[in-house]
């Protein structure tokens, strides 16, 4: 598995080669289309997550201090989102989680491009994703 | 004037986003302001600042006839009896709130009442009501819409009862634009002793609207949807029902007379205005409003119906879209388009063609309980202003085919 700098540096890479916003939207569908499938009895109100349009559920499983997600969403923009923060965080330790600053997030322009109608509640995304790690350091 | 001479007077219509031509379909959420709009507001604060009523100098005077002449002229444009029926606040909202409040603490209702609200409102219509229901303890009851967003009024005599003191609707749903039948239900509700509240905030920017023609006997509106200043309301209601009404706020200009033994009040309408009051916002209401008849011209809306019935024409030739308002009388449906398509979600329509330019709404649209209604969790709404054009709602469908494309 490669490291969190790797994989990050790794998704900013693939953004880069995107000039158009369109562009970068179109990826992010193919990447929400590709999610894992998830399962629909996790789709439950206490794996909701607060301040999107959209409903976003995370399921987080602790195995060993390493944390496993999944998530799934009714919008697909969301869930390519969701994917790529899987894609990054997936399998690492709460305490590498927690330490990181998710500065890809605003290094491939998802914050300013998204995160301003706070349509798709990226910010909560992330801060779940944080607690979640916090929690179990 | 043309649809061209009016577009050069809203210059956001000329603004770039992401590089590409903004075309404005958000309307009913807020309309765009005109020049005149914004040099009445300029010239309020630049040149006449004063505080209202209280001063005797001359820029005191100069801003207190601005406000007050625009009572005036908003009470011709509406056809209120008189000046002191138009009641100044900062919004629709507001004004539901103000006269919910007004009704309660004025002993209007007793524990058991009723109120009658119809199903499409708009939580400002909804929310107030319940918070009074809740302390006095009233029965909210709903008036239905049917499938076709229309209300069902062949069932508004048998929900009203003795009890029902108030039905509360709105002119327009800000998701279903369709033009509800004020007037009947006026004459159902009056016959059977109750009091008749209209939301206009949908109304009043497409519709010349006549508050006794309606039968209404409270409307409110916001001016920031009919091209004036935002922070500014109305609340209207009949004379005989104002008077009866106790204060809304204490504090400054709604007094009569202030000591400490016994307070009395202003006559209507300035108990209801409280404090500092919107000064240079206020005054912008009488260019909007001459923008709304100068919209009401026939070449202008000879363009609003074309672009309605493509826009019907082209949801009904598509199986895959849902559009919610959907009147047996196309003459009762204005340019707001609400609708859901299979297999594509509200929120990623709209971030789509946000990025192709358009701004458009999507989600529950302050309007929850009609979004059960019809089942989903949201929708996609496209509101159109008179300024709109043919070519944008044109290149709306276009982008929102490609939208569609992209997410299937
Ligand atoms: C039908 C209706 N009622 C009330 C409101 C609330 O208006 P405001 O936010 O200006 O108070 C709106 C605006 O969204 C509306 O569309």
């Amino acid at each position: 598995m490669s490291s969190l700098a790797e994989t990050k540096a790794a998704v900013v890479e693939e953004f880069s080669m995107f000039d158009e916003w369109l562009d970068k939207y179109e990826y992010l569908i193919e990447l929400g289309k590709s999610l894992e499938v998830f399962p629909v009895e996790l789709k439950t109100d206490d794996r909701l997550i607060k301040g999107c349009q959209s409903r976003v559920w995370l399921d987080t499983r602790v195995q060993d201090g390493i944390l496993r997600f999944r998530a799934d969403s009714d919008a697909i923009i969301t869930k390519g989102i969701i994917s790529l923060l899987i894609r990054v965080y997936d399998g690492r330790s709460a305490a590498e989680i927690a330490a990181d600053n998710f500065d890809f997030v605003e290094k491939i322009g998802l914050r300013e491009n998204l995160s301003p109608t706070r349509a798709n509640g990226l910010n909560s995304m992330i801060e779940t994703i944080r607690k979640e790690a916090e929690r179990n350091v | 004037m043309d649809i061209h001479q009016i577009r050069s007077q809203f210059p956001q219509l000329g603004e770039k986003v992401y590089g590409r031509q903004l075309v404005y379909l958000d309307n009913a959420a807020t309309s765009l302001r005109p020049v005149q709009v914004v040099e009445k507001w300029d010239e309020m604060s630049l040149r006449h600042n004063s505080n209202l009523h209280r001063a005797v100098h001359k820029t005191a005077v100069d801003a207190t006839e601005e406000y007050e002449s625009t009572r005036a002229a908003v009470a011709a444009f509406i056809g209120a009896a008189e000046p002191a029926e138009i009641i100044f606040t900062s919004g629709t909202t507001q004004s539901c709130n103000l006269l919910a409040s007004c009704l309660e603490n004025g002993g209007f209702f007793r524990e058991g009442d009723e109120i009658l609200i119809c199903g499409s409102e708009h939580h400002s219509n909804i929310v107030p009501w319940q918070m009074v229901a809740g302390r006095k303890g009233l029965k909210i009851k709903v008036l239905p819409v049917d499938d076709r967003g229309e209300i069902r009024i062949s069932e508004l005599p048998a929900l009203l009862s003795g009890r029902t003191r108030l039905c509360a609707v709105a002119q327009v749903s800000n998701v279903l634009g369709i033009i509800n039948p004020i007037p009947e239900i006026a004459r159902i509700c009056h016959a059977n002793g109750t009091l008749l509240f209209v939301d206009g905030a949908q109304g009043i920017p497409h519709l010349a609207t006549d508050v006794r023609q309606l039968g209404c006997d409270f409307y409110a509106f916001s001016g920031h949807k009919m091209y004036a200043a935002p922070g500014t309301g109305i609340l209207y209601g009949r004379r005989e029902l104002l008077e009866a009404f106790p204060p809304y706020m204490g504090g400054g200009e709604m007094i009569e007379s202030v000591s400490w033994e016994k307070t009395t009040y202003a006559p209507i309408p300035r108990r209801f205005e409280a404090g500092t009051q919107n000064i240079s916002g206020v005054p912008t209401l009488r260019p909007a409003m001459e923008m709304c008849k100068l919209l009401e011209s026939r070449e202008i809306s000879a363009g609003s119906d074309k672009i309605r019935t493509f826009l019907l024409d082209f949801f009904a030739s598509r199986p895959d879209i849902t559009l919610y308002g959907n009147p047996a009388d196309p003459a009762r449906k204005l340019p707001i388009f609400s609708i859901t398509v299979e297999g594509a979600h509200h929120e990623d329509l709209a971030l789509i063609l946000d990025k192709m330019g358009i701004a458009t709404r999507s989600g529950q649209m302050c309007a929850e309980p009609l979004m059960d209604r019809f089942g989903v969790t949201g929708m996609l709404r496209a509101s159109f202003a008179p300024y709109n054009t043919m070519e944008e709602a044109v290149y709306f469908t276009e982008c929102l085919q490609k939208a569609i494309d992209m997410l299937k």
